[in-house]
């Protein structure tokens, strides 16, 4: 027979000893170390059930009863305590650990498009929510393309317009314009209608300089169905400057001359840097140079293999170069071919 | 084209502001770049749509004067004392003009000379400085004489660069008037498009004005008889071909003499970019500025000494092989056998259309002058001018098609002027040889037309309006209009072009920006997918992501810049290029083959620049075709890396150097989101780079371009920095054409998967791609993955020997795999390793 108030008293007494113990644990360590001395396989309470075998049928109950309660008033002893701790432990983490957040933060190796294929790409996302499609030609192309077919016959005084290079082949020639690209189009597409952007790169022969460029790119738009008007080129061409300039801004167009196109006109769009009211960049007449546009000349028309009676169109050109160089002030056009890391990292 | 308002008032009246003009004339079609004022008050406020330059002249300080006596300096010779007298009163004013010393110490003059005046206060030009330098006349002392103002020059006054002498203005300047108020003038700097030639002359520029305003055009009238002998009978004319030459006129002047023209003849002649030279040569250009008729004058005694006293035949043909002459410029020139030449029985006189010979030209002693007015064949002389490297004011307008009616009126206009201006008698009558008349092209415009063309209603009354505006001669009959081109202008063509040409005109009338925009309504297009852009945007984007920055390179280089790509000795002798007839500069001869060389030109310009260098561009290359005129255009992409891995940071030093393995996982990743499938690096051998590492890169069957790292032989031609350059160069359409149309995926695991470790050891030169091949051939589905992530060497393997690590994951898409299954799979690993690698498992 074992003494059962003795055996009762005792787990009291473990409570007391081990809970008072709790109360001095200062850190996770005294916690694990706690656990295990009063709740571990070996601690007093443990051995109590343990030891429950040895004791009489009648006893088991009760002092099991007992202990159980001994083992849950020590855990939630030091579950509260263990939060405690922890809470106190994150307090003074939060205390200490301050960065200085004005260090400079560490670079990822990141890359980044090249300023042309930029431009290049809005003016597509742009005419292609019109339902201009994109259709690409050749830079090595032959004069008739060039020229010929685009109502510029040899010796005709506008071939003055363009400084050509011409390759040691006879009647072939790096590209002026994109606009032999309207021929391969229209050849391809007659006698559907067309609705295509004609970009790429182009060539001059002219000194370079921060102004002036041996290549280039450019865009075309090239519209040709029954019933197209001079206003839809003007309804066309509004959207897009407001798409890319800005939904307010005013646009106006100046009889111009192309062989390819007449009526032809160049589009200014109000000054984007000064809205109009004339500073360095519009050299203060609060107008920008944008665009050269016109109705596509018959004679195009035909050599497309459209009936100039029975169809009509449009073509407007652009330089993406020189639209960039005016919004992000760009002082050189030398920069766009020099691949400078210092000016690539700005776009 | 340069348009001095003064002038351009002579044949219209005009009340715009010089912006209101300028806006006027640029949206019309006569683009005005620039306006320089000469003594007018230039425009206020702060914003103005044109550029403006020049001097206003203050309306109190500087006038006309007249000088009544020129008086010597009592201490220097090269000073004399003007008595001048400003309206106001009279005074005494020191100048050092040299054309003031004929009159010195003549007494009173019996013919005052009338002279710009600027007095105390006024701002001009400094003489002596070169450029324009204002400066305002002060109070000073020179030489013992009080001097507070000044008797001006052109250049002082801001009219031209001359300062030779001080300006005599013509006699009947009214002494005191303010000079801005006699001479003040404006001048127009217009660029002419090349269909709008009719417009190079002030009366072209002032009939488009009298076209947009609607005020009345006052053409030139004649002033003087031609009552001399007729020029019939003194000179005949013989046109080979009428093709070439289609109206030849000339006027006969007898008695002329050549002296200084008018004083304001010549500002005009100055204001518009030309010199004065005689009131011979004068009334010429004078007449070609007025109205766009080029004009010649000969000797006309001279041509009939050359006839031996008959009267001189004047004959139009092409040069003869080998027919040489010496034009005006005193160059002797080699003449095409497409060049037209005015020639007598003697010889060559002139290039038509371009330059006078120098032989018969008009000297300051000739009397009898025959001018001649003609019209050329514009493409011709286009072809003359481009062959001699001859730029001539004629030349620019004849080259651009000047009308055959202008040749009598501005022959007869200008015998006038140069009567007036040289003396003498103008023959009666002209000699008039016109072959081949131009027939005014008429054309029909339906009043529709308009409508479907540029989207404006208008009917064939307004249409036929606007064109009578500008000088077409109308008739209307139900919707159509029948209009005939003015005999002015030759850019007006027939038929449907006829049409359009018409169209344009009535638009510019209109207004361009008073044709309402709409959208457009015609229906959307079939609309086309466009793979090779798409493809080339995606690679775009996924080198991108993969941290590499786009180039964009000029695609004009020489062989030898690519040559530095190669080693020395590789380079092949006869490649192909297509080369440039007429390179602008010794470094872009020839269009570029190799995108490589191009973008490792790029790493060498930034080697200093950045720690870490990595680029590509897309673009083409240009590849001669044997078969064809134009050469193939593939894409190609290049990429080239060098220098450090990562960037450094603040606690983070530079990392190591790139290296091939970087270079492969970049192609990797784009290759990835491509979702290419079956891309394979073998070794191989390229010139370009280094013999152990290189990689033929193969997509399925087809070889999409080598990669690697760059042969130190090739290195050692660039300026790079110490780190090796990892590039490759790849065709664009093979990856792309190995890009799957569709792709599906794979569904996310719902399974944990078993994870697990093994190393083999193997021969040293058996290729990684071997183990990973029979490793996942063993493992079946269940192996869903194998990565390497160690090779070990060391003594303890043996010599030849490497040890590959690689974590294994094995998984079921419908169960949790139990650990036996898996150690069935990997004991079935290990024991193929074995036996078909002799790979033995590491312990
Ligand atoms: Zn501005």
């Amino acid at each position: 027979m074992t003494d059962l108030p003795i055996l009762l008293q005792n787990l009291t007494s473990i409570q007391e000893q081990a809970l008072a113990e709790l109360e001095s644990v200062q850190d996770e360590a005294g916690l694990q170390a706690w656990r295990t001395a009063h709740l571990g396989r070996s601690s007093a309470v443990m051995r109590v059930f343990s030891d429950l075998g040895k004791l009489s049928k009648e006893e088991r109950p009760q002092v099991g009863q007992n202990a159980n309660q001994v083992k849950l008033a020590l855990e939630g002893a030091f579950n509260l305590r263990s939060d405690e701790l922890r809470q106190a432990a994150l307090q003074r983490s939060l205390q200490n650990e301050r960065l200085d957040v004005t260090l400079p933060g560490r670079a990822p190796t990141l890359g980044s498009l090249h300023p042309a294929t930029q431009n290049l790409r809005e003016i597509y996302r742009v005419l292609g929510d019109m339902g201009f499609q994109v259709y690409r030609a050749r830079d090595v192309e032959s004069d008739e393309y060039n020229f010929e077919l685009l109502n510029i016959p040899a010796h005709h005084p506008a071939r003055d317009m363009w400084d050509t290079f011409h390759t040691l082949t006879p009647g072939v020639l790096l590209r002026t314009h994109t606009s032999p690209g309207q021929i391969h189009a229209m050849r391809e597409y007659a006698p559907d209608p067309v609705r295509v952007i004609l970009p790429g790169m182009c060539y001059r022969y002219e000194q370079i300089s921060a102004r002036s460029e041996i290549q280039f790119n450019q865009v075309e738009m090239l519209a040709i169905d029954k019933g197209i008007t001079f206003g839809d080129l003007k309804g066309t061409l509004n959207d897009f400057a407001r798409r890319l300039f800005g939904d307010e801004v005013r646009t106006r167009l100046r009889p111009s001359y192309f062989p390819f196109t007449e009526p032809s006109a160049e589009m200014d769009v109000e000054c984007f840097v000064c809205g109009g009211k004339g500073c360095p960049i519009c050299k203060g007449s609060g107008w920008l140079e944008i665009l050269g546009c016109g109705m596509v000349h018959p004679t195009v028309l035909k050599n497309g293999g459209y009936d100039p009676a029975v169809y009509s169109g449009f073509a407007a050109g652009m330089g993406p170069e020189r639209i960039a160089m005016l919004r992000y002030r760009i002082t050189d056009i030398r920069y766009f071919w020099g691949n400078d890391v210092r000016f690539l990292e700005q776009f | 084209m340069n348009v001095p308002l003064s002038w351009l008032k002579d044949y219209i009246d005009i009340d715009l502001s010089l912006e209101e003009l300028a806006r006027a004339l640029t949206m019309a079609g006569l683009e005005v770049d620039s306006v320089k004022v000469i003594g007018l008050p230039l425009p206020e406020g702060e914003r103005h749509e044109f550029k403006y330059s020049g001097l206003a002249w203050d309306r109190e300080k500087v006038v006309v004067a007249q000088i009544d006596e020129v008086m010597p300096h009592p201490n220097a010779d090269r000073l004399v004392l003007c008595r001048l007298n400003d309206g106001l009163q009279e005074q005494v004013v020191l100048t050092g003009a040299p054309n003031l010393y004929d009159y010195k110490g003549q007494g009173p003059l019996p013919r005052p000379i009338k002279v710009a005046y600027a007095k105390e206060g006024a701002q001009i030009y400094d003489g002596h400085q070169p450029g324009q330098v204002l400066t305002t006349l002060k109070r000073a002392k020179i030489r013992g004489v009080e001097s507070y103002s000044m008797v001006c020059s052109e250049k002082e006054l801001g009219i031209s660069e001359e300062h030779e002498g001080v300006i005599f203005l013509d006699d009947d300047a009214p002494t005191g008037m303010p000079l801005a108020d006699y001479m003040g003038d404006a001048v127009f700097e217009i660029s002419i498009l090349p269909n709008m030639i009719r417009n190079a002359s002030v009366l072209g520029v002032a009939r488009e004005l009298a076209a947009i305003t609607g005020k009345p055009l006052r053409l030139p009238q004649r002033r003087l008889p031609a009552d001399g002998p007729s020029v019939v009978g003194q000179v005949s004319i013989q046109i080979q071909d009428p093709a070439m030459n289609p109206r030849f006129v000339v006027g006969l002047l007898r008695g002329a003499s050549a002296r200084p023209s008018p004083y304001w003849v010549q500002r005009r002649l100055r204001l518009a970019g030309m010199r004065p030279i005689n009131s011979i040569v004068d009334a010429t250009n004078y007449v070609m500025l007025e109205t766009g008729q080029p004009l010649h004058a000969f000797d006309y005694d001279h041509l009939r000494q050359r006839a031996h006293g008959q009267p001189p035949t004047i004959i139009t043909r092409a040069a003869h092989p080998g027919e040489k002459l010496t034009t005006l410029d005193g160059v002797e020139r080699n003449l095409d056998p497409f060049t037209t030449l005015v020639c007598d029985t003697e010889g060559a006189l002139s290039i038509a259309g371009v330059m006078g010979g120098l032989e018969s030209e008009v000297t300051p002693q000739s009397q009898t002058i025959l001018l001649e007015g003609a019209s050329w064949n514009f493409i011709n002389v286009r072809r003359t001018v481009a062959s001699q490297r001859l730029n001539s004011e004629a030349g620019y307008r004849f080259s651009r098609g000047i009308h055959p009616a202008l040749a009598q009126e501005a022959v007869q206009l200008c015998l006038e002027r140069m009567a007036a201006w040289s003396g003498g008698q103008i023959a009666a009558d002209l000699v008039d040889a016109y072959p081949a008349p131009v027939v005014d092209p008429v054309v029909e415009l339906p009043a529709s037309e308009v409508q479907r063309v540029l989207g404006i209603e208008l009917s064939a009354e307004e249409v036929a309006g606007l064109l009578r505006r500008l000088e077409f001669t109308c008739t209307v009959q139900g919707d159509i209009v029948t209009a005939q081109a003015p005999a002015h202008r030759l850019d007006i063509g027939e038929g449907v072009v006829g049409r359009a040409d018409l169209l344009e005109e009535v638009a510019r009338l209109y207004g361009y920006n008073n044709i309402p925009a709409v959208r457009l309504s015609a229906s959307l297009p079939r609309q086309r997918r466009n793979p090779a852009l798409e493809g080339e945007e995606r690679l775009r984007d996924a080198l991108v992501r993969a941290g590499l920055r786009e180039v964009a390179t000029y695609r004009m280089t020489t062989p030898e810049r690519e040559a530095r790509a190669l080693p020395l000795g590789a380079v092949q002798a006869e490649t192909p290029y297509v080369r440039l007839a007429n390179p602008i500069a010794s470094d872009r001869t020839v269009m570029r083959r190799s995108l490589l060389a191009s973008v490792l030109e790029v790493v060498e310009r930034n080697s200093r620049l950045r720690p870490r260098l990595a680029f590509f561009e897309i673009g083409p290359v240009f590849l001669p075709n044997p078969e064809a005129p134009l050469p193939a255009e593939p894409v190609r992409l290049a990429l080239a890396l060098s220098g450090a891995r990562h960037i450094a940071a603040w606690d983070r030093p530079e990392a190591h150097a790139m290296d091939f393995f970087d270079l492969k996982g970049i192609l990797e990743a784009a290759f990835n989101e491509l979702h290419l499938s079956d891309v394979r690096f073998e070794p191989t051998q390229h010139p370009s780079f280094h013999p152990g590492k290189c990689a033929l890169v193969r997509v399925g069957e087809r070889v999409a371009g080598v990669a690697g790292e760059l042969h130190p032989k090739v290195a050692e031609h660039y300026d790079f920095g110490a780190a090796p350059v990892l590039a490759a160069e790849l065709d664009v359409a093979v990856l792309l054409s190995c890009i799957p149309a569709r792709y599906e995926i794979q569904p996310v695991p719902v399974f944990p998967p078993v994870l697990e470790d093994i190393a083999v050891v193997v021969d040293e030169d058996l290729p990684a791609e071997k183990i990973e091949a029979v490793i996942r051939a063993a493992g079946g589905k269940l192996l869903t993955d194998v990565r390497l992530f160690d090779i070990y060497r060391g003594d303890k393997l043996g010599e030849g020997k490497k040890s590959m690590a690689y974590s294994l994951t094995y998984m079921a898409p419908d169960r949790t795999l139990t650990d036996q299954e898996a150690t069935q799979i990997r004991q079935k690993v290990i024991r193929r390793l074995d036996q078909e690698l002799g790979a033995k498992l590491r312990s």
